[in-house]
């Protein structure tokens, strides 16, 4: 800066502003990116192969008389079979379980769950977050890294994981696990839960992924990478 | 420049060369190869080796869980299903023929005493009536009322030699099952040859079937022909478990 003064050359002098320079931050730390992809394969495999061994009892009544519910057709499913679509749901719990248990505790070790666990002061921010989503509202003014619609989402989303892992070690240990099973009605209902907490993460992943869509590829990859260019919110924090 | 925004532990970069930052995230791409290896359950012939290795995880961690003062749930009378709609479940035929009259038990393998036992002797035993939970594979499940002898008591009777490791059954149907010691040894294991108090019908197994309250309904094999004890299982563990299903099947 000195130097342009003394020599009181024009602004031609100067160096040209990097047009290569960008702003980044680093967004999802490693835990973050493996656990959730490691997750997202998980809970397709989980998914479909669930499918393929409820239909091999597509009710939630008694055996005798059967009333099926549902006929699931078989490309959805994974495994071809009731016995193959076991082994890939015994295999892939353990990574689904895994996931689950290093992303809670990366959360809750680092600090990072104030972000994004939904507490009560978040409840009204929820509407007007929703009336901007789905009803074209104004887009309400954003404090934190995620909004009160992403808290619920996220939060709900972990719930319903712990509650498929939890009604799944009663389907599978229903003996050993006894006292897991009486909160939830008993071991039969557990088959009910275990079903609906699918559902419920399911209904996750749709709306996510339209965010995904709408937010660009900076957005989704940073979720491969950890890094996010240019991120909106830096804009925001140059202007205050 | 480097600052840490506040609020949060996000580390941000202001003004950092493109390139630079290419690089930074090409090393962080690479961290997540581990769930790229994941791309091998995609491939037809790893598949099989990989998905019997889950399997293989999971049977020992039950194995681990599994504890003999652990009882299944017993039900009240009340609980129990009418006789009428407990399933005949058979994997062929639900009446292989067995002469009842003439039928006996071969019992082989680590015993002091083989050879053939009789219906009565297995009666003389102490009898246990229990109302169990008949859970199924396929997801239904059933409360039931099982009379019989404990395998524990049989087994004392042949003189068994406990520390070996399995005991393997063949049946009149050509099913065929085997059995970890310990699940054999639970005192709710049963040679079971009553249901709701009267004999085994012919589609329940007649005369003697397995009743294991603590494994997957598959391990409870009917129309029982010959028991062995042994510490080596070959290639043939169970008729399901040969096509693919967990062999500990433990609940």
């Amino acid at each position: 800066m000195a130097s342009g003064a003394q020599t009181g050359e024009p602004e031609a002098k100067r160096p040209e502003p990097q047009s290569n320079l960008v702003t980044a931050a680093y967004e999802h730390p490693w835990a973050i990116r493996f656990t959730h992809w490691l997750n997202a394969a998980a809970v397709f495999v989980l998914a479909a192969s669930g499918l393929r061994i409820f239909s091999a009892f597509p009710s939630f009544g008694a055996k005798i008389p059967e009333r099926d519910l549902i006929n699931i057709p078989k490309a959805l499913t994974l495994g071809g079979w009731l016995g193959g679509a076991l082994q890939w749901h015994f295999t892939f719990m353990w990574l689904f379980a895994g996931s689950g248990l290093l992303y809670i505790a990366y959360q809750l070790l680092s600090g990072h769950h104030k972000t994004v666990l939904f507490m009560p002061r978040d409840v009204k921010g929820v509407w007007p977050m929703t009336r901007h989503y789905f009803l074209f509202g104004p887009k309400p003014a954003l404090t934190e890294q995620y909004n009160a619609l992403q808290k619920l989402a996220y939060t709900a989303t972990v719930l319903c994981g712990m509650a498929s892992l939890l009604t799944g070690i009663v389907l599978y240990k229903p003996v050993q696990f006894s006292w897991l099973a009486w909160p939830m009605g008993g071991y039969h209902l557990a088959r009910l839960w275990h079903f609906v907490a699918m559902c419920g993460f399911l209904a996750f992943i749709p709306g996510h992924l339209i965010m995904v869509v709408l937010h660009g590829w900076s957005n989704f990859a940073s979720m491969l990478t950890g890094w996010k260019r240019d991120p909106e919110y830096l804009a925001r924090r140059s202007a205050e | 420049m480097c600052f840490t925004s506040s609020g949060d532990s996000r580390t941000v970069l202001a003004s950092i060369e493109e390139k630079k930052l290419k690089r930074l995230s090409r090393r962080e791409l690479l961290k997540l190869a581990p769930v790229v290896a994941l791309g091998a359950f995609a491939v037809t012939r790893w598949q099989d080796p990989l998905l019997g290795r889950g399997v293989r995880l999971s049977d020992w961690a039950s194995g681990l869980l599994f504890r003999r003062q652990h009882r299944a749930k017993t039900f009240s009378a009340a609980d129990v299903v009418p006789f009428e709609k407990f399933p005949y479940n058979g994997y062929d035929d639900l009446d292989p023929g067995v002469d009842l009259e003439n039928w006996t038990l071969t019992v082989a393998g680590n015993v002091r005493h083989p050879g053939e036992y009789t219906l009565a002797q297995i009666q003389a035993l102490p009898k246990i009536r229990q109302n169990t939970r008949h859970v199924c594979v396929e997801g239904w499940d059933v409360i039931g009322s099982f009379g019989g002898a404990r395998i524990s008591d049989f087994l004392a009777l042949v003189g068994a030699d406990t520390s070996s490791r399995f005991v393997t059954v063949e049946c009149a149907d050509d099913y065929y099952e085997s059995l970890d010691m310990a699940t054999a040894l639970h005192p709710q294991s049963l040679l079971c040859y009553e249901m709701y108090g009267k004999p085994l019908d012919r589609g329940h197994g007649a005369p003697l079937r397995l009743s294991l309250p603590t494994k997957l309904g598959y391990k409870s094999a009917k129309y029982l022909t010959k028991l062995s004890v042994t510490s080596v299982l070959g290639a043939e563990r169970g008729y399901w478990e040969d096509q693919g299903y967990s062999w500990y099947a433990g609940l």
